[in-house]
Formats: C-alpha cells, sequence, structure tokens
C-alpha cells in the first residue's frame, strides 16, 4: 500500500496545469467554422481538459486566435493578452493568425506574433480539426515541461516578455 | 427603351454614352455631375444610390475615373456615371445633398483613393485609422508597407 509518492514540483504543477486549459476564442474569421467543429462532439477538445471556452479574458488562460487579424484589431488583441492572467498561453490558429496568410496587404498583421507571443502555432487555411488536437497535445506537453515559479510574477527570472 | 430616352435626354450634359451589357454608361465632365445626378432623380427615377468608386490608371492623364451606380426600382434600370478626374486636383462635388447615404462611400473613397468631396463636411477615415499615410487603393501605394497602430515587438 502507498501511502506516499515523490515527485518535482515543476511536474506536479504543470500536470495540474496542462488538464485545466481555458480557452479565449479570439474568433475573427472563417476559421471559427473550423474552431466550432473542433470544440464541438465530433472531435471533442473537452477529453483533452481544453474545452469550456470563457468569454472573459480575465477568467481564462489561453488565447485562441482564431483568424485574420488586422491592424485596427492589433490593438484589441494586444489589450485581450494583456488582461489574461499569468500564466498564460497563446495559440495562433490558421494560416492567417499565423502569418498573415495570403493577406499581403496594407490592412493585415503579418502574424498575430508581431504583437504578441505565441506559444504554438497551426498550420493550415483552415486548419484540420486533427491538427488543431495535435496543437493542443504539444501545447500540453510543453506546459508539462515547463517551469513552474511559486514566486510572484514580478520576481521571476528571466521575466515573461 | 427607357435608354434611350434617357441618353438621349441627357444628351446635351453628357460628352459620351454607351451601352454595357444593357447598363446606358454616360461620360460626362465634373461640372455637369450635379445636373445630370438631379435629373435622373426626379425624371427618370433613379432614388437608390447604389456606389461610388474610382479606377485609377497610373498610366494615364487625367488618372482617376470616378464611377457612380444609380439604380431605378420603378424601372428595373440602372445606370453607370463616369467623371474623368485628375490627380492634380482630385475633387469631385459631393451628392450628398441628395442621397444621403452618399456620406459613408465618400468617405471610403477618400481613404482609398484620395479623391476630394467638395462639400461632404465628414471625410475622417471610415476603414483606415487616424494617422493613416497615403491612399492604399492607388496603383502606386508600396504593396508591402505597414503602418502598424501597435507597435511591434523585438
Amino acid at each position: 500500500m502507498m501511502e506516499y509518492l515523490t515527485t518535482r514540483k515543476d511536474d506536479l504543477v504543470g500536470w495540474v496545469r496542462k488538464f485545466s486549459l481555458f480557452p479565449y476564442p479570439f474568433v475573427t474569421a472563417c476559421c471559427g467554422m473550423e474552431f466550432m467543429s473542433v470544440s464541438s462532439t465530433l472531435y471533442d477538445t473537452d477529453r483533452f481538459g481544453a474545452a469550456l471556452p470563457r468569454f472573459t479574458p480575465r477568467q481564462s488562460d489561453l488565447l485562441m486566435v482564431v483568424g485574420t487579424v488586422s491592424h485596427k484589431q492589433a490593438q484589441v488583441i494586444k489589450k485581450i493578452y494583456d488582461q489574461m492572467c499569468e500564466p498564460k498561453w497563446v495559440m495562433a490558429f490558421g494560416a492567417c493568425a499565423t502569418s498573415g496568410g495570403f493577406y499581403r496587404n496594407y490592412a493585415v498583421l503579418q502574424g498575430v506574433d508581431k504583437v504578441i507571443p505565441v506559444d504554438i502555432y497551426v498550420p493550415g487555411c483552415p486548419p484540420r480539426p486533427e491538427t488543431v488536437i495535435d496543437a493542443i497535445l504539444m501545447l500540453q506537453e510543453k506546459i508539462a515541461n515547463d517551469h513552474h515559479p511559486i514566486l510572484p510574477y514580478e520576481q521571476q527570472t528571466p521575466p515573461r516578455v | 427603351m427607357m435608354n434611350e430616352t434617357l441618353t438621349t435626354a441627357l444628351a446635351p450634359l453628357v460628352d459620351r454614352s454607351w451601352d454595357s451589357f444593357g447598363m446606358p454608361v454616360l461620360e460626362l465632365q465634373v461640372a455637369q455631375l450635379m445636373p445630370v445626378v438631379q435629373r435622373l432623380r426626379t425624371e427618370f427615377g433613379f432614388t437608390l444610390f447604389l456606389d461610388v468608386t474610382t479606377v485609377d490608371y497610373p498610366a494615364r492623364q487625367p488618372r482617376f475615373d470616378v464611377v457612380y451606380h444609380f439604380m431605378s426600382a420603378q424601372h428595373r434600370s440602372r445606370v453607370r456615371l463616369k467623371l474623368q478626374v485628375s490627380e492634380e486636383a482630385p475633387v469631385v462635388p459631393t451628392l450628398t445633398g441628395i442621397f444621403g447615404s452618399a456620406r459613408y462611400m465618400e468617405r471610403e473613397v477618400h481613404d482609398m483613393y484620395g479623391i476630394r468631396f467638395d462639400g461632404n463636411a465628414d471625410l475622417r477615415p471610415i476603414l483606415l485609422y487616424e494617422g493613416f499615410v497615403g491612399h492604399p487603393l492607388r496603383k502606386d501605394y508600396p504593396m508591402e508597407q505597414e503602418q502598424p497602430i501597435v507597435p511591434y515587438r523585438k
């Protein structure tokens, strides 16, 4: 009979955090159709502990940028990212959020990583649901292997930018 | 027969007119715009202002074509007006006095092509943002030029 077990603090916190992702879907374009498909019954992100989208950035820790982001929207997405509490992760969902996609013009931001840091990029126009699930699994692996400091955000080294 | 009566009635005011897939096209001077639109509305029942836009011919002199479309639900027909406007003085009288819906469409054309609508009091950017330099749908606007509002991360 096992009465105790030992583990590393980072492993434990990472294991806890990776299965309680609360996504905030910032849906701006046609990728939203694929987001609906991946989050509903057939593909079901709930199996990976990443369902239940919160429609306020203050309650979520995964910002999913789904679709094209224009320069006028960039200020909105920056504000939403700043409103999210630490720890937070960002997924660039689809070709437009990743790199601007085929919109190489005056209006469109050439990848959301120009204004906020992105943890995982999902290719595709739009991505297949399997690709998104793969990205969620990779993000969970990244969270599990990450360093999870107990110190307050201001005292962390190195600080997240 | 509506098209023929229209083109013959307006013939003294227009430079050139032709038929484009069943729609009369009238090419006219900037000074003739207001009387022509006024008559289209009152005499011929073109009560719906569909669109104003511009075509940029970089090599041509004068450079721009300002294009208007009107529709008459009563006669089930449309008409297109074309004005040639130079790059040095891209000024066209506003249609806001005749069609209220012209305000926003003229703002968009001012955004995208830099055509000034004389008499439209509100030509603030509508699709672009304050501080945007240049007119992106002109052919000489650099295709890769970006004017971000949020400064980029390093």
